[in-house]
């Protein structure tokens, strides 16, 4: 019998292609977004809605992943962006391949935003990079204000961190501060914004936040 | 689920390794795991049994050694063992640590017969 070292990451290969997908990216200026939240958190209607706010002076492409099914992709495709649909038939993630396939279909030279919306879950796709700028985990308030703590990988990865459904604040009990603090102590730079995609409160400034890191990116560019 | 792309991964690599050493059996496959990740050691053990029938990889031993969380502070340098996923550091008191051990997901050796 001989030993042998192999010294090799099991997620190598994932890790290759987003590198691939992120250069793609970056050289057509887009900025790729990685939207990671729990089933329902309202991943999708935050995304209309910040399709919505910003689609005058931006251009959208979104792809969905979920299980099974299109719902979430013929919302969105009602906004007139692309949308391409993924379906990972039980698959608990998307992964870098997943995304490379999904993109050929869009003009990449049209677009700013590309907006991935992963399938519902705090775990798996914490371990998946698809290539994004950023990661933007989102955390509705019904949900509890322990989940930070309790899933502190995916929050301390995030690039941006939304808590949403603000508008259920009261009724649901949530402490803002103790989920501000347990996200500040795993994850010192991302911004954390409390907004409702129902009822507008909070949306403007995470609007002007996105536009800025589009700016920035294509700023960078340039120069 | 996903320790079905994480085993799948697993295999590729071991088959590959052991057909490169001119294995005709792979003993033991010896993993190092960050405790930060989401692997759950039976699934993935089930996944394995099903998937290696008939290659060199059938009857493999998955032995797995786990990597506890290591943040260093920024700011001194100090590094600490983080039970709980904290970046404040202990020496400072302020949250300056990085991550530097928690996460790996390593084929670390393998044996085999040959
Ligand atoms: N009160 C309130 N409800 C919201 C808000 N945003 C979304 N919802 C509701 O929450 C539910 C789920 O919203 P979705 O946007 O479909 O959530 P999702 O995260 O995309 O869900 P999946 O893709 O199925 O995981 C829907 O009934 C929405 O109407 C909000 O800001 N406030
Ligand atoms: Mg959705
Ligand atoms: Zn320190």
């Amino acid at each position: 019998m001989t030993e042998i070292k192999i010294l090799k990451n099991i997620l190598d290969e994932n890790r290759h292609r987003a590198d691939d997908n992120r250069q793609v990216f970056n050289k057509h200026g887009i900025l790729a977004l990685n939207f990671i939240a729990s089933p329902g958190a309202g991943k999708t209607t935050l995304l209309e809605k910040t399709i919505f706010g910003l689609k005058d002076r931006l251009n959208f492409a979104v792809i969905e992943g979920d299980i099974t099914g299109d719902y979430d992709a013929r919302r969105l495709a009602a906004l007139g962006i692309p949308v391409v649909q993924i379906n990972t038939e039980g698959g608990c993630h998307l992964d870098a391949g997943m995304v490379h396939r999904a993109y050929q279909d869009f003009r990449l030279d049209k677009v700013d935003i590309l907006a991935v919306e992963n399938v519902g879950n705090l775990v798996c796709p914490a371990e998946f990079d698809l290539g994004e700028a950023f990661k933007v985990v989102v955390l509705s308030v019904p949900e509890g204000d322990d989940k930070p703590a309790k899933y502190p990988l995916i929050f301390s990865e995030a690039g941006a961190v939304i808590f949403s459904k603000i508008d259920l604040l009261k009724a649901v009990n949530f402490g803002l501060d103790k989920a501000r603090a347990d996200v500040r102590r795993i994850n010192r730079e991302a911004p954390i914004f409390e907004l409702s995609a129902a009822t507008g409160q909070g949306m403007g400034e995470w609007l002007e936040w996105l536009s800025g890191k589009v700016e920035s990116m294509k700023g960078d560019e340039a120069g | 689920m996903h320790e079905l792309a994480i085993t799948q991964s697993l295999i590729k690599i071991a088959l590959a390794k052991a057909e490169e050493a001119g294995a005709l059996r792979i003993k033991k496959i010896n993993l190092q795991i960050g405790r930060l990740t989401g692997y759950v050691p039976e699934a993935v053990e089930m996944n394995f049994r099903m998937m290696t029938p008939g290659t060199r990889a059938e009857g493999a031993e998955l032995d797995i050694q786990w990597v506890p969380v290591r943040c260093r502070c920024r700011e001194c340098g100090t590094e600490y063992r983080s039970e709980e996923l904290d970046l404040t550091c202990p020496q400072c008191g302020v949250l300056s640590g990085q991550i530097i051990d928690g996460r790996e997901m390593f084929i670390d050796s393998m044996e085999i017969d040959n």
